[in-house]
């Protein structure tokens, strides 16, 4: 394994691939209307965390 | 044209034969293969995979020599790595390797969730890899580093047992079994599937037991945090800066750098050690001391404070950054605790089997070996607290349906290597200071004194306790006094700060190593608490909003403060009760946590079962059925003597009818405790906790009845109606283990060859 995969996977399990896949994502399915900007992205995944709270464990 | 065509097979590519689907799932001829056949990869037993195997069977079969059979002086802590590694490799190999062939029988031809509810957000396909990581990020927490050092009392071979024989057998598999039956349901909850295999009654019995539990289990982790930073001004410290740095972080990813999840968690990072070396610095002045001494009453109600205003903020600004501190810290922590263990190999002098393997009467936690050690050793097991994450979150993310055995299962074996570890460095302390610290100030009487008569006057062969080994441990750990810190992250921090010391700074490094042990138990045991509550208010939300519509509406505040409230004042009030307890707090609650635990893992496995049966896999019905027939009869045998037990320190109401009985008399005081006052208290605490004794274990054995006649009815039937979603044709391709086999790696080229204007969306990287 390389260091690059190594900080690639230390990156996605931190979390911070989020907005890469939703572009992805975006490109795939919507393309026709304009992806919502990093800042925007963010914003909506913690407000959406306050109505669809995820359990940690004990 | 489908699959079926024959031209399409090609070696280590063709279709799965024994699929129920096959009609329904017709393959777009333009793509390669979306699966490939579940046989071809197990077929090429070479003479190199042959030794291989051979080899791990014999290197794991000389480590359970040594542990088991073996009686010398000492053992090495290598012997349990190597013993719990093999074990586990041979475990995922061929026991998942079999379930997943004969019970659940996955088929990668068929979508997850992830592709046929694609939206980028919740429904994500997730590299396996990454969500393995995420997975074990979310199951693994402050339990599997509590549990195995309470249940050191017993000696060292009861709990390495418990834990590698019980993760293969009973938490791995359900963990496995769990996922992708929600998998296959969308993602649903556990509770959502509870009430669709086992009706309204066993489902709404599941659903008050898992808010009840979750309770329970919130309260007794926060208590374990009291009970690690009572009298500590340097852990009150550096703990309580958690928060402003959580803060800093969320409003740095809010308004300065959004996303830059790595960056600021390596701020956060050298942020929280520079709390820690301040912290020493602090207790070290006198006006550090005066401000930061807190009892344990202050904390626990600042705990109290801090769980309900964590809850009632937006996730962004606190519990988002928090979790990004806490899983960077669970990464790194266990890595280097791994690579520690394995360099220094620590010498154990425990013996394998303890004066209190077989006696009711363990200072620790009481009660005899068979059911509470399977009670006090929960999480690093068997978890049903894992139900709760494997169904929902981490099904809505995985990417190819046989994904699940390595995320799932292999997970699950993760966690149970962080027990062991846990396990290893609370052995490697001395005995006799084990005691010490794990005794309640109500044996030992909170002084060097009091503990070095009390641990000597056990009579443990091999024990003689000096008061200047207690001392001179606690200057060096930078403590006051390290007698009676119960709970197990005091004495789980000094034998990871023994083990450390021993790679980097020697003994002056101890207390540093210390605080950055109490400091990580602290953090993974708030996250859970923010979360839980969270979890838990939505739950309470959910449930009145049946009787009182307005409550379903989640963004409505006061609803969401009212039931954040009732939830707090839940589990707050018995970590107070906990925390004023005269007979010590984790002794008499920790079994009632290990015991919700596994419960709760019935549940969820009783769940499983009815859902195999109406699969009609009766064949192979002993998969789940086992696991749950031992829960079942741990968690029922412990509840019941909690309930009946004459013994006063195993049996709740033993205690309350005695301490009753002595105030009746008017005596002025009685057992441990010194005060009318004390005795009243032990009324109370008794009366609640064999209360609670008594919901969880009716509660369980509905949910358990209920899956049973599901079962037996779906037998008499042949099977029964199928709750999953339809099956959808999968669009996409991706390896089921953490490593490519020759023909998974040929398929994958395949894919990656298609031009890009053909390649169906996948989640990059």
């Amino acid at each position: 394994m390389s260091v690059k995969e190594l900080i690639w996977l230390f990156k996605g399990v931190m979390g911070e691939n989020a907005y890469q896949q939703y572009l992805d994502h975006h490109a795939a399915t919507h393309s026709n209307e304009p992806p919502m900007t990093e800042r925007q992205f963010w914003r909506d995944k913690t407000d959406r965390q306050d109505a669809n709270p995820e359990g940690r464990c004990c | 044209m489908s699959e079926n065509n024959p031209g399409r097979e090609q070696a280590g590519a063709r279709r799965v034969e024994r699929d129920e689907d096959t009609d329904v799932l017709q393959h777009d001829p333009n793509l390669p293969p979306t699966a490939v056949h579940v046989d071809t990869e197990d077929r090429g037993w070479t003479p190199l995979k042959v030794a291989i195997w051979v080899g791990i069977a014999l290197l794991g079969g000389v480590s359970w020599t040594m542990l088991a059979i073996v009686r010398g002086e000492t053992v090495n802590a290598m012997w349990f790595v190597f013993a719990a590694v093999c074990t586990y490799l041979i475990a995922y190999r061929f026991y998942s390797k079999f379930i997943e062939r004969k019970l659940l029988q996955p088929n990668d031809r068929r979508a997850t969730p992830a592709e046929y509810k694609a939206d980028g957000k919740d429904y994500a396909a997730t590299d396996r890899r990454v969500l393995y990581g995420h997975h074990f990020a979310a199951i693994a927490g402050a339990g599997p580093l509590v549990g195995p050092v309470l249940a050191a009392q017993m000696g060292y071979l009861p709990g390495t047992i418990w834990i590698i024989i019980g993760v293969i057998l009973a938490g791995a598999v359900q963990d496995y079994l769990v996922m992708f039956f929600s998998m296959r349901r969308g993602g649903r909850s556990l509770g959502q599937m509870a009430r669709e295999e086992l009706g309204v009654i066993g489902g709404t019995a599941a659903l008050i037991a898992t808010l009840t539990i979750m309770i329970i289990i919130v309260a007794i982790l926060a208590l374990v945090v009291v009970n690690a930073l009572g009298e500590s001004p340097w852990g009150v410290f550096s703990v309580s800066m958690t928060i402003p740095i959580a803060l800093f972080m969320g409003v740095y990813l809010r308004y300065i750098r959004p996303g830059k999840v790595t960056e600021v968690s390596l701020i956060g990072f050298a942020l929280l050690m520079l709390a820690i070396i301040a912290g020493g610095w602090i207790a070290e002045t006198d006006w550090g001391v005066a401000i930061f001494t807190l009892d344990r009453v202050t904390i626990a109600w600042g705990i109290i404070i801090y769980g309900f205003i964590a809850a009632v903020l937006p996730v962004w600004l606190l519990l988002a950054p928090r979790d990004y501190l806490s899983t960077f810290m669970k990464i790194g922590t266990i890595v280097m605790l791994a690579v520690a263990i394995v360099i220094v190999r620590p010498e154990i002098d425990v013996p394998a089997f303890s004066e209190f393997a077989s006696r009711a009467d363990g200072p620790v936690v009481p009660g005899t070996l068979f059911p509470f050690l399977f009670v006090t050793i929960a999480c690093g097991a068997l978890s049903g607290f894992h139900a709760l994450i494997s169904s929902g979150t981490t099904p809505k993310m995985i990417e190819k349906e046989r994904q699940t055995r390595f995320i799932g299962y292999g997970g699950m074996l993760m966690e149970s290597f962080v027990a062991i570890m846990a396990l290893v460095a609370a052995l490697s302390i001395d005995r006799g200071i084990y005691f010490a610290m794990n005794s309640s100030a109500a044996a030992t009487g909170g002084t060097i004194e009091g503990a070095v008569a009390f641990v000597n006057g056990l009579g443990l062969t091999g024990v003689n306790l000096t008061p200047e080994a207690l001392s001179t441990l606690a200057t060096n750990v930078g403590e006051e006094s390290i007698v009676s810190r119960t709970g197990g992250a005091p004495t789980l921090a000094v034998g990871i700060a023994q083990i450390m010391q021993g790679l980097f700074g020697g003994a002056g490094m101890m207390a540093f190593w210390y605080h950055f042990a109490i400091m990580f138990e602290a953090l993974f045991i708030l996250t859970a608490v923010d979360a839980g509550t969270r979890v838990a208010r939505f739950m309470l939300q959910d449930s009145i909003g049946n009787f009182v519509p307005k409550f379903k509406d989640t963004s409505w505040r006061v609803g969401a403060w009212v039931c954040t409230a009732i939830m707090v004042a839940g589990w707050g009030a018995i970590l107070i009760m906990g925390v004023t307890d005269p007979l010590g707090g984790i002794n008499t609650l920790f079994p009632l946590f290990g015991i919700a635990n596994q419960l709760l893992a019935a549940i969820a496995l009783a769940v499983c079962m009815a859902i195999c049966a109406k699969k009609g896999a009766f064949k192979y019905l002993w998969i789940p059925a086992l696991p749950l027939a031992f829960a079942s009869v741990v968690t029922i045998t412990a509840s019941f003597l909690k309930i009946f037990s004459p013994v006063p320190a195993v049996g709740y109401w033993a205690n309350h009818f005695a301490f009753r009985n002595a105030l009746a008399a008017g005596e002025e005081s009685f057992g441990n405790a010194p005060t009318v006052a004390a005795m009243e208290a032990v009324v109370r605490n008794t009366f609640i906790q064999g209360t609670l004794s008594i919901v969880f274990v009716v509660l369980s054995i509905i949910v358990i009845a209920t899956a049973i006649i599901a079962t037996v009815k779906a037998y008499r039937t042949g099977g029964g109606p199928s709750a999953e979603d339809p099956a959808v044709p999968s669009r996409t391709y991706a390896p089921a283990g953490l490593i490519a086999t020759p023909a998974e790696k040929e398929l994958e080229a395949q894919w990656a060859a298609l031009p890009h204007d053909r390649k169906p969306a996948r989640a990059g990287h």
